[in-house]
């Protein structure tokens, strides 16, 4: 159920620190899109998990999750970027990520493999990215066939408005 | 700042603490040596650490206060408030200082002279009276050069004077010889030598020897590295720690090796042991000679014996070393982690545990008994190590307490019971603040002035009792004074004047729901602002911080007997006892310290969920108690209906109770706490979060949360904390109030307290003797009074006021004259013996007295029947007494109603169950009324009815249902049984007069 990255994060980490110029990425796609989200920042890929769903909490909020003992905050990061809802069939994947000093679980439609890219494929936000979008993204890569978003993390799991408001 | 300065202070403040507890302690036991001993060493110590580490501020504010002490110790000064004051004022400025020093790493600067000349002064005019003017040293003073013969002194003149210098004086070597000592005395080689001895003593030889050997100033000292007739190899050992000291207390390299080098040079004279020590031991005679040799002889044989001569006072200097040596420094940052890891591991003992129990006969299961026991013990011996008595948080206390008594001009009498009792240390910070500000606010506000308390008949002094107990994972604080507890006027004003509540509304509060106001923000009465209190801020913060921690106050105050607030904080916040509860699928846990009881409602059960308007209600022994939808209040399916069908955990926050609706409740299950995750925070509902033993993780539900969420917050209702007690018991067992009093015979009696009307004093010239009675002008109206005892019927004197009890019932008055009303005591009411004299229904044990319990009925009926009697025939319509029969299995309601009945002029037979009732039916006894309860075991007031209406023997009896519970609903539902008539319990007005409708009824029909 669970795909540990461990050892893929530590080889590709050493490799990418080799030739600086390349950057290892986790991809996902969510509603057709492809995202990535930087190796390192990644602690676990995980399959369906039983959610326990948190009332009172924020939409995007899906709920927690046990992982190995901790407690992990599902964020639905469809919701999260404005995107219509999982049809109640389709199960949601799991990457776990930590922001600080918490384990933050985003779901995604699929997790993809990890890919090297080159820094000179990346580039800005475009100016004309959906706004919702771009608060969440860190910029583009251009891939052979398909164009890659990098998600900010920090950006997604930062709820503090909403905390403040409450 | 370096580690050295890091330490200096952690210790030094450790030092202070204890240093102002035992002051406080001295100056109630001016004569105890051992104290002052103790003492004089911290402040000593205190002096050579700071000396050493170059802050000389500290060290001359030390030194001067070592100084005082030192008079003291020698007896020169005696030990008085004066002198305790001035070096509390001498510690506080070390504090002071110290704060500055931590914040800045660097001593601030300032002027202590005039402290310094005080304390110096004191010192002087302390001695003036005494012999010795000068506060040197004892050892220093008494006996010449004898040094021993080693080559080193020989070398001394000319290396050595710079040395003492170059070291830094007194304070280095002092600081070399502490930290020489620790390690000497935590090494197992040496630790035979030193059995038995006074380390201290030995320290001070030491510190004097080295200071001598470096060219410092003389003194007899000699080297405890060869007094103690160490052999070579204890005495390489020791030379190592002497280099290691050094070392540590970065001593420059050259000088320790000039330093080692002397002392290397001793090692013949301190192997060779005792010969060459022994004339030099002037100060002490034969004994410290024939030790010395003793291990000297031994030197082969490891184990030296113990040395039994040398027990004086060493002992418990020995004893204390010994247990700070299997004691360490653990940073609490390690043990919150070893306490996060075990609570994993009883998260994923608790998922294994529950795997089990699905599958039968596993091999698995014997390991995994073993390995749940070890987690068990693994998990307590963890908690153990954050387990710290209170005392350490009452350690400030006595301190605080003095220094309040002299500020305020009060005698204050502070009593510490149960310091030993252990709590989580997390626990214990968070209670240290609120509860300083507790003892504060009883010294201040609750305790009275000497003179006040002498007019109040009180001893001059006051106490303040801190009583800290377990009970049942929870830990109980009681502080209680005995001062003059809370000024209802003033609280009623200030309740006014801040506009929280109309003097209406007061006028219908019990004292206990008035009370409550003082947690209100804001709310201070005392009338002047003092330094220690009346800022208005502090109640309200101690609740708050209190309930943070899931604890809870409470709060009994008699006005002019003292003030008790007693708090109640569960053990330990990590993993907590939990009730696990469904809502709309999903499970949440409720911390068990807030439930106090569960229920379940059903739609036409005798507990049902009704509504006022949109506000769920239950009504629950008599209670209306306010109802909280979980569902609702965590918006879980908002569309859904609320079903009839519904558990109610009852929950208590401080004083207010109210229910929580849920769908299902599971068992209870130890759940270890886990804060929610930062985007979650806002949450007020939730209080952490866990995971089950399913894996499953779940909310925490936060009581409070829930309370103030649903705006219920705030004044709680007094009266529900005041029979909270009574109404967790069982039915049969109910306590009710009962009013105790005395008279002639001096036999405690005691009377239900919802039969008496008011107490009364009368002035006795007021009562008056008329037609072979004793009446009273009452209210307009003439009252007669039932002297209880026959002394007061023959001799009544004139003089004084005359304690009455008055009955009234309806518009009949009577009072019962007592000699004195006692007390006002929750207690059950069982009577153990069936009284034969008559006016008695028994006796009982009650407040463990044996106690006559009055039947109240006898004597309303004597006052009744020869004094209203007429009235109260023409009320009846006949002149016959009709036969009752009482049905209820409340022993309190039987009591309670009996005697009612009889004095309206019935004749009445209660009997405790229905089944004993229709026995007396087929027995072919006849009754003119029946009145039943509703809820009674066995067969209930409804069934009894039908039975009764079936049989023909009693069809035409009317029965009268009596019940807590009379609504609409359940009055068709009698209606239908055969009940002629419904009335609620407490209406005993509306009884008497239903009965007598009832009966007119019947002789109308017949």
């Amino acid at each position: 159920m669970e795909t540990e990255l461990t050892g893929a994060q530590a080889s590709t980490g050493v490799a990418s620190a080799g030739s600086g110029e390349q950057r290892d990425y986790v991809t996902m796609s969510i509603g057709g899109q492809l995202f990535g989200i930087p190796v390192l920042k990644v602690q676990d890929v995980l399959g369906p998990q039983t959610i326990t769903r948190v009332p009172l909490a924020p939409v995007e909020v899906a709920g927690s999750l046990n992982l190995r003992g901790r407690i992990v905050t599902a964020v639905d990061v469809r919701l999260r970027l404005g995107l219509p809802k999982r049809d109640s069939g389709k199960q949601a994947m799991s990457v776990v990520v930590e922001h600080e000093g918490e384990l933050y679980s985003l779901l995604v439609d699929s997790v993809g493999e990890v890919l090297r890219l080159e820094s000179r494929d990346y580039q800005r936000n475009p100016p004309t990215l959906n706004p919702r979008l771009r608060e969440f993204s860190d910029g583009i890569y251009r891939l052979n066939d398909s164009l890659l978003v990098v998600l900010s993390v920090s950006s997604l799991l930062n709820f503090g408005n909403r905390a403040d408001a409450a | 700042m370096d580690d050295l300065l890091k330490e200096f202070l952690t210790e030094t403040s450790e030092n202070l603490a204890v240093l102002d507890l035992e002051l406080v302690k001295l100056e109630q036991n001016p004569n105890d040596m051992e104290l002052l001993g103790n003492i004089f060493r911290l402040v000593h110590t205190v002096k050579g650490t700071c000396g050493f580490l170059g802050l000389s501020r500290l060290e001359s504010v030390a030194h001067a206060g070592e100084n005082v002490l030192g008079k003291v110790r020698d007896g020169e000064i005696e030990v008085g408030a004066e002198a305790v004051s001035l070096i509390l004022e001498c510690l506080d400025r070390i504090r002071t200082v110290m704060a500055d020093l931590e914040a800045t790493g660097s001593e601030p600067a300032g002027d202590d002279t005039d402290l310094i000349k005080r304390l110096n002064a004191f010192a002087e005019s302390g001695g003036a009276s005494a012999s010795a003017p000068k506060a040197a040293a004892p050892v220093a003073t008494s006996v010449a050069v004898q040094a021993p013969s080693s080559p080193a002194a020989a070398e001394l003149p000319e290396s050595t004077a710079s040395i003492y210098e170059q070291v830094g004086g007194m304070g280095t070597i002092d600081a070399i010889v502490e930290v020489l000592f620790n390690r000497m005395t935590g090494d197992l080689r040496l630790k035979q030598a030193f059995d038995g001895a006074s380390i201290d003593h030995l320290q001070g030889q030491m510190r004097d020897y080295l200071a001598k050997l470096c060219g410092g100033p003389d003194s007899s000292a000699k080297s405890v590295l060869g007094e103690r007739g160490f052999n070579d190899a204890q005495f390489d050992a020791a030379c190592g720690h002497l280099q290691a000291a050094l070392n540590q207390l970065e001593v420059s390299p050259n000088l320790a090796a000039r330093v080692m080098g002397m002392i290397f040079a001793t090692r013949d004279e301190a192997t060779a042991g005792a010969a060459a020590a022994a004339p030099a031991a002037t100060e002490e005679p034969a004994v410290e000679a024939a030790h010395t040799a003793e291990p000297a002889h031994a030197e082969a044989a490891p184990k030296p014996a113990k040395p039994a001569a040398k027990k004086e006072g060493g002992e418990a200097e020995t004893k204390e070393s010994a247990v700070a040596n299997q004691t360490i420094r653990v940073n609490v940052e390690l043990l919150e982690n070893l306490m996060t890891m075990v609570s994993e591991l009883v998260l994923t003992r608790n998922q294994v545990l529950q795997i089990l129990r699905k599958q039968k006969d596993s091999e698995f299961a014997a390991p995994l008994q073993r390995l749940n026991h070890v987690t068990s013990e693994l998990q307590e011996g963890v908690m153990k190590t954050r387990m710290q008595p209170i005392g350490n948080a009452w350690a400030k206390l006595p301190r605080l307490v003095r220094d309040l008594s002299h500020e305020l001009k009060k005698k204050i009498d502070l009593v510490m019971i149960g310091q030993e009792t252990e709590l989580d240390r997390q626990v214990l910070e968070m209670i240290k603040d609120p509860l300083t500000h507790m003892v504060r606010n009883s010294g201040d506000h609750g305790l009275e002035t000497p003179e006040e308390r002498r007019r109040a008949g009180k001893p001059e002094t006051g106490k303040i009792t801190l009583n800290a107990y377990h009970e049942g994972g929870h830990i109980v604080i009681e502080i209680s004074d005995d001062g003059k507890g809370l000024p209802m006027e003033k609280i009623k004003t200030k309740i006014i004047q801040n506009g929280l509540a109309s003097e209406s509304e007061l006028e219908n509060m019990s004292d206990q729901q008035i009370q409550q106001y003082i947690w209100k923000a804001g709310f201070s009465t005392a009338t002047k602002v003092t330094s220690v209190s009346g800022r208005g801020v502090g109640m309200d913060v101690v609740k708050t911080n209190i309930e943070k921690i899931g604890g809870t106050v409470e709060l009994r105050s008699i006005e002019g007997k003292g003030t008790t607030f007693s708090i109640k904080i569960p053990l330990t916040l990590a993993i907590v006892s939990a009730l696990i509860v469904e809502c709309a699928g999903e499970r949440f846990a409720i911390p068990q310290i807030s439930v106090v009881e569960l229920v379940r409602a059903t739609a036409n059960g005798e507990l049902r969920v009704e509504k006022i308007k949109d506000t769920p209600v239950l009504r629950l022994r008599n209670k209306l108690l306010p109802l909280v939808s979980l569902r609702a209040k965590l918006e879980l399916d908002e569309g859904k209906e609320l079903s009839d069908d519904t558990f109610i955990v009852v929950t208590q926050v401080g004083t207010y109770n109210f229910g929580i609706m849920v769908d299902r409740v599971f068992d209870t299950e130890e759940i270890v706490v886990k804060p929610v995750a930062p985007i979650l925070r806002h949450i007020s509902m939730f209080s952490g979060n866990t995971i089950l033993g399913d894996g499953s993780v779940i909310m925490i539900l936060d009581p409070n949360g829930i309370a103030e969420a649903s705006g219920q917050m705030g004044i709680t209702d007094g009266e529900a904390a005041e029979h909270r007690e009574g109404r967790l018991r069982g039915k049969g067992d109910e306590t009710v109030p009962l009013l105790l009093f005395r008279t002639g015979s001096g036999v405690p009696m005691a009377v239900p307290l919802a039969l008496v009307a008011r107490l009364e004093e009368l002035e006795r010239k007021t009562i008056e003797r008329s037609n072979e009675r004793w009446v009273v002008q009452y209210r307009g109206q003439l009252m007669p009074l039932i002297p209880m005892s026959m002394e007061q019927d023959s001799g009544m004197s004139k003089e004084g006021r005359q304690p009455v009890l008055v009955f009234s019932d309806r518009d009949h008055t009577m009072g019962l004259m007592v000699d004195e009303i006692v007390d006002i005591v929750e207690a059950k009411l069982n009577v153990d013996l069936a009284a034969e004299q008559p006016g008695r229904i028994g006796s009982a044990i009650i407040a463990g007295q044996a106690t006559e319990i009055v039947d109240a009925g006898y004597y309303l009926s004597q006052a009744f029947k020869d004094w209203f009697g007429s009235v109260q025939e023409d009320a009846v319509d006949t002149g016959k007494s009709r036969r009752v029969l009482l049905v209820d299995d409340s022993a309190f309601f039987r009591n309670l109603l009996a005697p009612q009945l009889t004095a309206a002029g019935f004749q009445v037979i209660a009997v405790d169950a229905a089944d004993k009732a229709l026995a007396l039916c087929e027995a072919g006894d006849e009754f003119d009324l029946i009145i039943s309860d509703i809820e009674m075991p066995g067969m209930n007031g409804f069934e009894f009815c039908e039975t009764v209406k079936k049989n023909a023997r009693w069809q035409a009896t009317p029965i009268i249902a009596l019940s807590s519970r009379a609504s609409p609903k359940d009055i068709a539902r009698g209606r239908q049984v055969g009940f002629d008539d419904y009335v609620a319990k407490y209406d005993r007005d509306g009884l008497v007069h239903t009965m007598n409708e009832a009966l007119s009824e019947l002789r109308g029909a017949a």
